[in-house]
């Protein structure tokens, strides 16, 4: 059994004529922290859009798990406009859509937080366990459903309690602080029962006590849930802290990759990332 | 059916078509911008049919018209004032619905006012009267209702490509938030599309009206339903689209009742508009958006 | 407020509701209104609770609740006509051989009616509900229409009897027979909307894209979503035709959704009890409650001009858009009704005297 959970291999997208991804390939590794940084509009959550089904890509190809879930190359006007690389590659079309990548044990949590602000932190988490179940709408109008429900939720009390949201179990999730609105958009991932789970800047909005925090939050998920996680960040303590490698972003073209060692040292990263930081003094 | 009698019939499908395009273009420029079906858009058009009845009926037509074209574009604008406006942060079912209770209102109110029975259209006499032009014979008004409607439809296109308030229209269509950061008085562009659109209405009503002699509290709601279809039909947002539209919607509906269908005549638009969404929903003319996660 | 004391008000509650039924029941010659209205509301009620299905909890803007009515309307009148009275009901263009003996009991006929227009659903439903959800509004007010065209056209005069519509559909045979059903169904979707697929509906309402994102096949939600609300509206088109024994296309016009549309705005959308107590509310005034604006009124000999036909509706429509400009989270909002609720509203009356009572030394 190979050790590779995802792999993405060449992908462009293209909208109209801009090219907000060129040419990206990437993989991760079983059990993996991987970090995608880059400065703003560098293509990172586009990325991560293709990656988790929402944009079909213009052309590339995704694998997970060892299954191809997305493929795509230049159709239609698309032919003619195309200006990224490895064109006539593939062939195929295979546009899985959100739900089905999160069933195959891919869970994501968005950059501006998407809750299911009028309902509960509990209905929150119940819903995300919703894709798991086996009972159809006639057995589950009916109440047929019992055992399973029963146990899927003591399931989900155990996550609330590890994540420490037991306490606003009952409570409306728009009314929470925006960090346990953080939290529980994490732990609504993971009550999919994700193998790879993806963090668009988990860290945006906090202070730095907060963010060393939600790094130790990170990596002790990681541990208890036997996860991947892949991670876009600003946060650069938390990145170089928590990654096992990070791959870097410029104008949607990958300028580098490496250990957070290499990455620190890298003249091309330095230049167009870390060198622009000392510029908007935060 | 003689070559004659088609050639008739497509004559009076391009005139009806043309009122309806005029119609279309209310629904299409208010979605454009406010991405609203404007349910009241029927009403209103239904409405400057009264205006034009009574004030034909005291000032005579000469008068009548323009003071029909400017009470019809006030009530437009009062319209958006009074229940568009007030729920712009609301989510956008709401707005759909308080479009919907305007329309309901309206036609309430209008038969309190009128009552329901029909009312008698005036008769402008110079439209009314029998031209004959290569065997086909037919009023003034159904050989001007096309010839009138692509005029206006040129011009409201120079006015959107050409025009400062038109450029203003184009960029709040495409993105609503941005354009208000950008400084567009996004409040003068939403009203400037509510006068264009009823003034075209207005228009619209007089042409089809003047065809049909007589307005009921409740002749604007198909009409508006099928200038709705005709707008998605050509591409919502797309003022050419909602014209090639209205055109393919009239000659359609005409022609069904000609062949004798006249019963399916309004259920085979809404047909056309469900094999419409199937094999191209985004309309002869639009363009496919990308909603941002 | 503890659990059996909720319990105890609860069958008081249902006790005094059945008692007031049954009185009205056998004394229904003096309340001949009273009945007309609440049996109406009942039926309406069940329509409301099916849309607010789709438009309160699953976030779709549909507005078919008039065809998919007629549908199950029409299903059902057809199967329970009684055939011996078939041939005086199509006695202008007689009866399609293959329907002409085809009756079944009331109950199944009921639910036939249902099945049809949640077949119809499935088969509309499959195309539009993958477009955007303004589409699916024009869309499926077009369907209703296409419906009607089809019901009154002359080609179908020997099953649906055309333009002459349907007479002699059995009717209810009491007024707690209607609550009974109409309680049954609404109680069902209740089911539905706090099951785990309910749970689903309300996070597409939410958000489509985070919904998506945990694992929710938008497509089959939807599509389960419209088809069960239509079976309902087929119910509720079904109830519709035995209240009025006689039904033809007009009955199931746009206005019809509309009317069923500003029920669920008003009682709050995604509120099953909100649905229930406007559809009461809004059945009411436009019967009784507001006639008083359509009949001529004179105060101390002056008669007052503008009191006539058609005012009633005029009133009604403002105060509708009242409540959608100002109240626009209806009677009930997202809540529903529970006794915890009722108290916590009494104990707030006295506070706002209280607060009155300031202001007016201030």
């Amino acid at each position: 059994m190979s050790n590779n959970l995802l792999h993405v291999e060449n992908i462009t997208m293209q909208f109209g004529g801009v090219v907000a991804v060129n040419n990206f390939s990437m993989d991760i590794n079983k059990g993996e922290i991987v970090a995608l940084i880059g400065p703003n509009g560098a293509g990172k959550t586009t990325a991560f859009n293709v990656i988790t089904g929402v944009y079909a890509p213009t052309n590339g190809c995704v694998s997970f798990d060892g299954e191809e879930i997305i493929s795509n190359f230049p159709k239609g006007k698309m032919k003619k406009l195309y200006a990224g690389e490895n064109n006539g590659k593939y062939t195929k079309t295979i546009e899985k859509t959100p739900d089905k990548i999160t069933k195959l044990g891919m869970a994501r949590t968005f950059q501006n937080i998407r809750l299911f602000k009028n309902l509960t932190v509990f209905e929150n988490i119940l819903i995300a366990k919703h894709l798991r179940e086996k009972s159809n709408v006639f057995t589950s109008t009916f109440r047929l459903n019992l055992a399973e429900e029963k146990k899927m939720r003591q399931e989900c009390d155990e996550l609330l309690e590890i994540l420490g949201l037991t306490d606003v179990k009952d409570d409306i999730a728009s009314s929470l602080p925006y960090g346990q609105q953080r939290h529980l958009e994490i732990a609504r991932a993971l009550a999919t029962s994700p193998k790879l789970l993806l963090l668009d800047e988990p860290a945006a909005g906090m202070n730095p006590q907060e963010t060393l925090e939600l790094t130790e939050f990170i990596r002790e998920i990681r541990d208890k849930f036997n996860l991947s996680i892949f991670v876009i960040e600003h946060h650069m303590d938390l990145v170089m802290d928590i990654s096992d490698r990070i791959y870097v972003l410029d104008f949607g073209k990958m300028i580098a990759t490496g250990t957070p060692a290499e990455i620190q040292n890298n003249q091309t990263v330095i230049d167009a990332y870390l060198g622009v930081q000392e510029d908007d003094n935060e | 059916m003689s070559l004659n009698v088609f050639l008739q019939h497509c004559l009076t499908g391009i005139s009806l078509g043309g009122a309806y395009a005029l119609i279309a273009i209310g629904y299409t420029m208010v979605y454009g911008i406010l991405r609203l079906i404007n349910f009241a858009h029927g009403e209103i058009f239904m409405i400057a049919g009264y205006f034009m009845i009574f004030a034909t009926a005291n000032l005579g037509w000469a008068v009548g018209i323009p003071l029909t074209l400017v009470a019809t574009v006030a009530l437009g604008v009062v319209v958006e004032k009074l229940a568009y406006k007030p729920l712009r942060e609301a989510p956008r079912m709401s707005i759909m619905i308080s479009a919907i209770g305007v329309s309901y209102l309206l036609q309430n109110l209008t038969t309190y006012l009128f009552t329901a029975l029909p009312k008698p259209y005036p008769e402008i006499p110079f439209l009314k009267q029998i031209y004959n032009i290569g065997g086909l014979s037919a009023s003034l008004v159904t050989f001007i209702t096309p010839i009138l409607t692509i005029l206006l439809v040129i011009l409201l296109v120079y006015i959107i490509n050409h025009t400062k308030v038109g450029m203003a229209m184009r960029a709040v269509s495409k993105d609503f938030e941005t354009s208000r950061l950008m400084g567009i008085k996004i409040n003068k562009v939403i009203s400037t599309t509510f006068v264009i659109g009823s003034l075209l209405a207005a228009v619209g009503s007089i042409l089809y009206f003047t065809d049909r002699m007589s307005v009921t509290p409740f002749s604007g709601t198909l009409p508006g339903l099928k200038c709705f279809v005709a707008a998605v039909i050509g591409g919502i947002g797309s003022v050419p689209g909602a014209v090639v539209g209205g055109f393919i919607i009239g000659i359609c509906e005409t022609m069904m009742i000609a062949f004798g269908y006249s019963t399916f005549s309004d259920a085979f638009t809404f047909v056309l508009l469900i094999i419409m969404l199937l094999f191209r929903p985004t309309g002869i003319f639009g363009e496919k958006q990308i909603d941002k996660v | 407020m503890k659990k059996t004391t909720k319990i105890i008000l609860t069958i008081i509650a249902v006790a005094a509701f059945l008692g007031i039924l049954f009185f009205l029941q056998s004394n229904e010659r003096d309340y001949g209104m009273a009945i007309t209205i609440i049996e109406k509301s009942a039926i309406y009620a069940v329509v409301a609770v099916s849309m607010n299905l789709l438009n309160g909890f699953t976030g779709l803007f549909s507005l078919g609740q008039a065809g998919f009515m007629a549908i199950g309307a029409y299903t059902f009148s057809i199967l329970a006509i009684p055939v011996a009275s078939r041939p005086s009901v199509y006695y202008a263009t007689g009866i399609n051989p293959v329907i002409a003996g085809a009756e079944l009991p009331i109950p199944l006929a009921m639910i036939a009616g249902g099945l049809v227009a949640a077949l119809f659903a499935a088969i509309i439903g499959f195309p539009i509900l993958r477009l955007k959800s303004d589409y699916l509004a024009i869309a499926t007010l077009g369907f209703s229409e296409i419906i009607r065209a089809i019901i009154a056209s002359p080609q179908m005069n020997t099953i649906t009897n055309g333009s002459f519509g349907l007479k002699k559909i059995p009717e209810f045979s009491g007024l707690i027979v209607v609550i009974l059903v109409a309680a049954i169904c609404i109680a069902i979707m209740v089911l539905l909307i706090n099951s785990t697929f309910g749970r689903a509906f309300k996070a597409i309402r939410e958000d489509e894209i985070a919904a998506e994102a945990m694992g929710i096949n938008l497509l089959r939600h939807k599509q389960t979503a419209f088809i069960i609300s239509s079976f309902f509206a087929g119910i509720g088109g079904a109830m519709l035709a035995r209240f009025m024994r006689s039904i033809d296309s007009n009955t199931f016009k746009i206005a019809l959704t509309y009317d069923i549309l500003l029920i669920v705005v008003i009682g709050g959308m995604g509120s099953v009890t909100g649905s229930i107590i406007a559809s009461f509310l809004v059945t009411a005034s436009k019967e009784q409650w507001l006639r008083f604006f359509d009949q001529p009124l004179t105060i101390a000999g002056v008669n007052i001009p503008f009191f006539k036909t058609g005012l009633r509706m005029v009133v009604f429509s403002i105060l509708l858009m009242v409540v959608v400009l100002f109240f626009r989270r209806g009677i009930m909002g997202q809540n529903e009704f529970s006794w915890d609720g009722l108290v916590r509203i009494i104990k707030r009356i006295p506070t706002l005297f209280k607060r009155k009572k300031k202001e007016d030394v201030a």
